[in-house]
């Protein structure tokens, strides 16, 4: 009773006993992103705003609540995470000014570190379009819609397209490559994580 | 003249041949002298920020450290939303410029003194409209544009300071300037769906019927855009929605192959035979073409 007592007292805190796991998350959270995800007051004028709500299993708002909380599997495993389109609508027009798009870009940074991202076919386009980085240092289009079909399983998905894309000319047959110094780049980050 | 250092990004050698296209013909007649970037590498776009916030900064500078001068400009308002937020990060957290400095091992870039400009901005604010008023030889009379800016050119405005967010007017004014007529809609600002076009397609369906059918009500006769990633959303998808019941057959050109008309440049030369609904019919109704 004492310890709560004291966490009410101060103001800045949301007067709600969390565990100290959960308190580490919200920390990490706000600390790694650089927003005051606590300053959140569930306004939800992020999630009346976001162009994918219709999509999401948890929507941005009760994301937000659910940082606060400690919430870290229920927020890491969400495929709401992963559908945030990153439009910056909820960033435009929060009335706390917390950077709410860049709150999801530290929350799928770290739902990838722990290994929970749960939504396949975002992971795979993303790790796709970053392979095609690499390699070419410039996206290749062809390549990359044929590894995802590939690696996600939807080999069809837009085939039908690809003959009226070619007729336009818009379906390169070699890369335009850029500067493969980009390869130390990868190289650099890849040492960093070690 | 201003020379640019110009930054294509990656659709301009694919699915937005004709942006880059009809970017090159606008600016040679204007007299805009762009240098394309030497080497010019991928932005990152959503996947690199999304997933690494480090690399999506890296990619950035490695442009920057590319480029040829201080003065960059793009017509995808995606990469020109990366440049200008990783400009706009770096130049507030110098440890992270550190950082970042470490990880791309810049050849000549110093500072972070730099200016990112949409295409835009070079022919509305810097060229001028009153300038581009006395070099239009062919008036685009008639012709009702829906002006559709998306997201990324304008949000967030703190770092974009683009335009108003919700109801910004810079392409509407080019239209005027040109003798078109922009009309007023909803939909200027409204998310297309962008990358999810490619992992879950539904949503990019469910979003782009909504700003089409926007456009139509608005009694739009073809919706100008200023985004390869919005372009083809727009354009391509077109043809699902088709399958679906829902036939808007509404063009989407790019707005410098609109500039470019009213500027007695060559169709052939704007690429508006790549464009997947054909806007001939409807410019020709409107004694465009």
């Amino acid at each position: 009773m004492k310890q709560l007592a004291e966490q009410i007292a101060r103001t800045d805190e949301v007067p709600i006993l969390l565990t100290e796991e959960a308190q580490k998350f919200t920390q990490e959270v706000i600390g790694r992103s650089g927003e005051r995800v606590d300053w959140c007051y569930q306004c939800g004028k992020c999630t009346a705003g976001c162009p994918v709500t219709f999509a999401m299993d948890i929507e941005p708002s009760r994301v937000m609540r659910l940082v606060q909380l400690g919430q870290e599997e229920r927020v890491l495993r969400s495929k709401a995470i992963w559908l945030c389109v990153g439009c910056q609508t909820c960033t435009t027009r929060c009335p706390q000014e917390i950077d709410i798009a860049k709150v999801m870009d530290t929350l799928r940074e770290m739902a990838t570190e722990k290994g929970y991202a749960a939504d396949r076919e975002v992971v795979t386009f993303f790790k796709s379009f970053l392979d095609n980085i690499r390699k070419y240092g410039r996206t290749f289009e062809p390549m990359l819609v044929f590894q995802y079909n590939l690696k996600s399983g939807h080999l069809f998905q837009d085939a039908d397209k690809a003959p009226l894309l070619l007729s336009k000319g818009k379906l390169p047959m070699r890369p335009s490559k850029g500067s493969m110094s980009v390869q130390r780049i990868f190289d650099a980050l890849e040492g960093n994580k070690r | 003249m201003t020379a640019y250092a110009y930054f294509p990004g990656c659709s301009a050698h694919g699915t937005a041949k004709e942006y880059d296209q009809s970017t090159r013909s606008v600016c040679a007649r204007l007299e805009i002298e762009l240098n394309e970037i030497p080497e010019w590498v991928c932005c990152g776009a959503s996947p690199a920020h999304a997933v690494n916030h480090l690399l999506s900064f890296s990619l950035v500078a490695k442009n920057l450290d590319l480029s040829p001068t201080n003065q960059i400009v793009t017509g995808c308002a995606a990469c020109f939303n990366r440049f200008k937020t990783t400009l706009y990060t770096l130049q507030h957290d110098r440890p992270l410029w550190e950082r970042i400095r470490q990880i791309v091992q810049p050849t000549k870039l110093n500072g972070s003194d730099f200016r990112i400009a949409h295409l835009l901005e070079v022919i509305c604010d810097d060229f001028g409209l009153d300038n581009l008023k006395e070099r239009v030889v062919k008036p685009i009379n008639g012709l009702k544009v829906a002006c559709y800016y998306g997201c990324l050119l304008v949000r967030p405005p703190r770092i974009m300071a683009f335009d108003d967010p919700d109801n910004p007017t810079k392409m509407d004014e080019l239209m005027k300037a040109i003798g078109a007529e922009p009309v007023e809609w909803e939909f200027k600002t409204e998310c297309c769906g962008a990358f999810h076009a490619i992992p879950h397609p539904e949503i990019v369906l469910a979003l782009t019927s909504k700003i089409l059918q926007a456009a139509k009500d608005a009694n739009a006769d073809v919706i100008s855009v200023a985004c390869p990633m919005c372009q083809i959303n727009l354009d391509l998808r077109q043809l699902d929605l088709k399958k679906q019941g829902k036939n808007f057959d509404i063009p989407v050109l790019y707005f410098t192959q609109i500039l470019g008309l009213a500027l007695g440049i060559a169709e052939n030369e704007l690429g508006l035979d790549r464009l997947i609904i054909d806007p001939l019919p409807k410019l020709k109704e409107r004694q465009v073409v």
